[in-house]
């Protein structure tokens, strides 16, 4: 709470003259949201949109910021994660562009933000109705692997043909004896298309299905923006025989003890020393709080 | 009577006088100095030396003046210097875990030691243009954001360790195949090109490339053609010191140092018959702080060992004698200006072939019409 | 042997695949002019000629990769009756190559992945129909290349490390895991050496007659038509010139055309 009132005096101070509220001009805004209403009403499916340049370079999140900044109002409280953490320098940086371009409030408390953007995480914490994730997203094309071009891909959606990605699933077990996609891992979206959950590990996979809150996804390089609404179904591709599965530690997290959340791995000098912590870091900090007061 | 167009000479040294001058501008403004070019175009003199392949500010910069900032030009200058340099002596190779770091980052380790240093970066800023700057320098306000704390300028920083081998030492990067001592590594400068290239030469001719055209195929890997993975290992920025070893001496002796760039992709590898899964790395090294370029280098670099690796080539970036054979910005720029030249004599070849094939069209074009009809008629009958 | 030697299927409906009066020009080039005939269930018909006369682009009209300027074709869709191909929707079209039809290209580089095992090459059409699991498709992948006399200890390679003759057999083997009612051939033998092609001609017809397969082979080579083909239509020029069943034609030629290619080519 403390960081939130920090960090919008902060914005206060340093408002950006000249440019509308969260950058993009109200008709911007407007488009966005039509293609947003439209990927809601359609799961999973990925809606063209007319993405604009933005003042960040695109694959650092320029979807993700384009919906965010449609979504977002005054009252909004924000939060930016990237590879789970707040402190990430491109977490940062997107927190100060809407800290400096809408004044809003910023968290880094999952609890506490009305609308989550992040890049490759899904918190660990469970979000509910009345929050929004924003995705970004760098490749939204789960058939890309298969196949490059996109009037085919969009075909192969348009008539369910899916079987290239089994393809893809089959080689892996063959040559690993398993489903051998640990990032990006694509679903199924109540039952008809097929998506790229976005970098997420596979950890996070399940996390997407019959969730409480409504999740956006923004390429703003490939011009895409698609969503799943609340408590949509989202199953990842397997076999029957060979079923999804996540990946799990050997031990807890160094700092909280938690043996149920996605570990980052920290090399500690250069003669193969290394720890485990939590990638999430505000459920690690909270944890660690929660553990502390209980002493 | 008609008099055929003479006076080339003449109309070649009025060309070149109005470049001088469209080159000064205005002369009521002060000259640029090439302290200047060197001190504050920083990475346009870095990007000529990479692709010029020479080390030395001072004539990135007059090159860069002389070709009023057009990069390619200045690279196609500084070559045309290069090639009329004796070769004395090969260095060592150099060190890059013993660089003086002043920029150093892993996207694939949240830490690790030493830490991640962002050093003289774009990557954060907004990209707002900063009006600011548009004054001179004693008439900005002061900047509000806090100045970050000095780093290494006043500090030595140890060597880092790479990342490459921290994760080599757990057998998960496959290692770079050992230089044989006694073989020869090629030089593209002195002998032609032939495929298939072996990885030093191949990766001479991507150290040379055009930026851009190398920007370009890098993409087109991460698009899907000829997708292989790629995870920012390691990129590194800093001094990297120079040594050879003269005949007389028999001994290693430093000559100086060098700033470099140098990027380490990773890159997923699910092994095959004889390989175990293992990551695989694409290698990129540019002078100055040419990162963009290090970084494509890196990823054309590892399409390009497809066939190394037993994947099955297809993709423009993994078509090697496409990439090499196009990748240097003084053959392309030359060969495409070169249709400039007068190309007159083979152009009135081909109007009196064409002219003969429309006559030959035209006339077919009338009686195929008879001929069509005709047809038309007897499936009717 | 010949072809027509072994026991004709009898039609107990109509045909398979009716053609009428398809006509294709590229251009101000002509090279289809209402061609027509039909299939029948169970029959190879061998499409003869030389090139330029017409009979890929005949085969690529059939198999819809090409839509005709002029003319029809209509397939029998089990419980649907004759159906206009070409008036089908996208989507249904792909369900036709997909579950009803296959196609044999001459360079089996175009009809295969090649950067994927024989295996999922082979199971990459049950994949498409639904089957999702990984013991069954290997099994399914593993018996088909059986029947194309490719042993289970290949079925995990990729399909470049295969002989050419090998990789067209393992083209066969996509095409026919799904059991398909009609399959196209566009010179499934060219580019493979006289031994390697002979092999391929025998596996063809085991397995057209153990699948009682309605197959188009197009084909230059009046060795393989007769061997494969019960009937042979002669195309040239974009016409046909004759057809009929494929000893007669062979034996007795009417069309002055057809008698100078079977005396140029077929006097082993």
């Amino acid at each position: 709470m403390e960081a939130s009132v920090r960090l919008r005096c902060e914005a206060d101070l340093t408002g950006l003259a000249g440019y509308n509220f969260a950058y993009l001009d109200e008709q911007t805004k407007r488009m966005i949201r039509r293609a947003l209403l439209k990927a809601v009403a359609i799961p999973g499916y990925q809606v063209p949109f007319a993405s604009r340049e933005m003042p960040l370079p695109y694959g650092w999140g320029t979807g993700g910021i384009q919906v965010t900044a449609s979504i977002i109002g005054p009252e909004d409280t924000l939060k930016v994660i990237d590879q789970g953490a707040d402190d990430t320098t491109n977490a940062v940086s997107i927190r100060r562009f809407f800290a400096r371009t809408a004044g809003v409030a910023t968290t880094e408390d999952t609890e506490a933000a009305s609308i989550i953007q992040t890049r490759h995480r899904v918190p660990e914490t469970r979000l509910r109705e009345d929050q929004i994730l924003v995705y970004q997203v760098p490749q939204p094309e789960p058939l890309r692997l298969m196949e490059p071009r996109e009037s085919e891909t969009r075909t192969m959606h348009a008539l369910e043909e899916y079987g290239s990605m089994y393809v893809k699933l089959y080689e892996d077990v063959t040559r690993h004896g398993r489903i051998a996609t640990a990032y990006s891992y694509p679903v199924r979206v109540e039952g008809r298309y097929v998506m790229s959950p976005s970098p997420i590990p596979k950890f996070d996979n399940p996390k997407l299905t019959k969730a409480p809150m409504l999740q956006l996804f923004g390429a703003g390089r490939e011009k895409r923006i698609y969503a799943v609404p609340p408590y949509t179904e989202v199953r990842s591709l397997d076999f029957e025989d060979y079923p999804f599965s996540v990946e799990g530690w050997d031990e807890p997290c160094a700092l909280c003890g938690a043996t149920d959340t996605y570990l980052d791995e920290i090399v500690t000098d250069d003669h193969g020393g290394r720890m485990f912590v939590c990638s999430d870091s505000n459920h690690c900090a909270r944890r660690r709080a929660a553990a502390g007061e209980e002493a | 009577m008609y008099v055929a167009v003479k006076g080339g000479e003449a109309a070649i040294t009025s060309a070149h006088e109005l470049l001088a001058e469209a080159r000064r501008g205005d002369p009521a403004e002060p000259e640029l100095s090439l302290a200047q070019i060197g001190g504050q175009l920083t990475l346009a003199v870095d990007r000529v030396m990479t692709e010029g392949s020479v080390y030395d500010r001072e004539l990135a910069a007059l090159a860069i003046k002389q070709a009023r900032g057009d990069l390619v030009e200045a690279v196609f200058l500084l070559r045309a210097y290069r090639t009329t340099l004796p070769r004395l002596v090969a260095s060592l190779p150099l060190d890059t875990s013993a660089m003086l770091v002043r920029r150093r980052i892993s996207a694939v380790f949240k830490d690790l030691p030493g830490g991640q240093v962002l050093g003289p970066t774009f990557d954060y800023t907004h990209r707002l243009l900063d009006f600011d700057l548009a004054r001179p320098d004693g008439q900005r306000p002061p900047a509000n954001e806090p100045e970050p704390p000095a780093t290494t300028d006043d500090q030595p920083v140890a060597p880092m360790a790479r990342v490459a081998d921290i994760l080599g030492r757990e057998g998960l990067l496959q290692p770079e195949t050992e230089a044989d001592p006694c073989a020869e590594v090629g030089d593209i400068t002195r002998d032609p090109l032939t495929y298939p290239a072996g990885r030093d030469v191949r990766l001479q001719s991507l150290a040379r490339a055009d930026e851009g055209f190398l920007l370009a195929l890098g993409y087109s890997t991460q698009r899907g053609f000829g997708k292989n993975h790629p995870f920012a290992g390691e990129i590194r920025m800093g001094e990297v010191e120079v040594q050879i070893v003269p005949e007389e001496l028999g001994f290693a002796v430093s000559i100086g140092s060098l700033t470099l760039t140098e990027c380490e992709m990773v890159n997923q590898f699910k092994g095959g018959k004889s390989l175990p899964p293992q990551f695989t790395r694409g290698y990129g090294l540019s002078f100055g702080e040419s990162e963009r370029k290090a970084m494509s280098m890196a990823l054309v670099d590892r399409a390009l060992r497809c066939r190394e690796l037993g994947e099955s080539p297809g993709a423009p970036a993994q078509d090697e004698e496409f990439v090499l054979s196009h990748a240097d910005s003084v053959e392309a720029s030359g060969f495409v200006q070169h249709l400039k030249l007068p190309h007159y004599v083979d152009f009135q070849a081909e109007l009196v072939m064409v002219r003969d094939m429309r006559r030959k069209f035209e006339s077919r074009e009338t009686s195929g019409e008879e001929n069509g009809s005709e047809r038309e008629t007897a499936l009717r009958g | 042997m010949s072809a027509a030697a072994r026991a004709l299927p009898v039609p107990d409906a109509g045909p398979l695949l009716c053609a009428r009066g398809l006509t294709k020009s590229f251009g101000a080039q002509p090279a289809l002019e209402g061609v027509s005939f039909d299939l029948w269930p169970g029959e190879v018909l061998g499409v003869v000629g030389e090139s330029g006369s017409g009979k890929t682009t005949l085969l690529n009209i059939l198999a819809t990769h090409l839509a005709p300027d002029a003319g029809r074709v209509s397939y029998d869709w089990p419980e649907r009756g004759l159906v206009d191909v070409h008036a089908l929707a996208e989507a249904e079209k792909r369900r036709l190559l997909r579950s009803h039809w296959g196609f044999v290209h001459q360079n089996p580089r175009d009809g295969l992945r090649m950067n994927v095992s024989a295996g999922a090459n082979v199971g990459e059409k049950l994949m498409a129909l639904g089957l999702r699991h990984y013991g069954k498709l290997r099994a399914r992948a593993e018996e088909w290349l059986g029947k194309v006399e490719i042993g289970p200890e290949r079925l995990d390679d990729l399909p470049a490390t295969y002989s050419g003759g090998m990789q067209q057999r393992l083209q066969i083997a996509r095409n026919l895991v799904t059991e398909p009612r009609l399959v196209f051939m566009d010179e499934p033998t060219g580019g493979l050496d006289v031994s390697v092609q002979a092999r391929l001609l025998d596996l063809l017809r085991k397995l057209v007659a153990e699948l009682g397969l309605a197959v188009v082979i197009v084909t230059h080579d009046l060795a393989v038509a007769r061997l494969l083909a019960d009937r042979l239509m002669v195309m040239r020029c974009g016409r046909v010139v004759e057809s009929g069943l494929t000893d007669q034609v062979l034996d007795d030629p009417h069309h002055p055309y057809t008698q100078l290619l079977v005396s140029s080519i077929l006097q082993a």
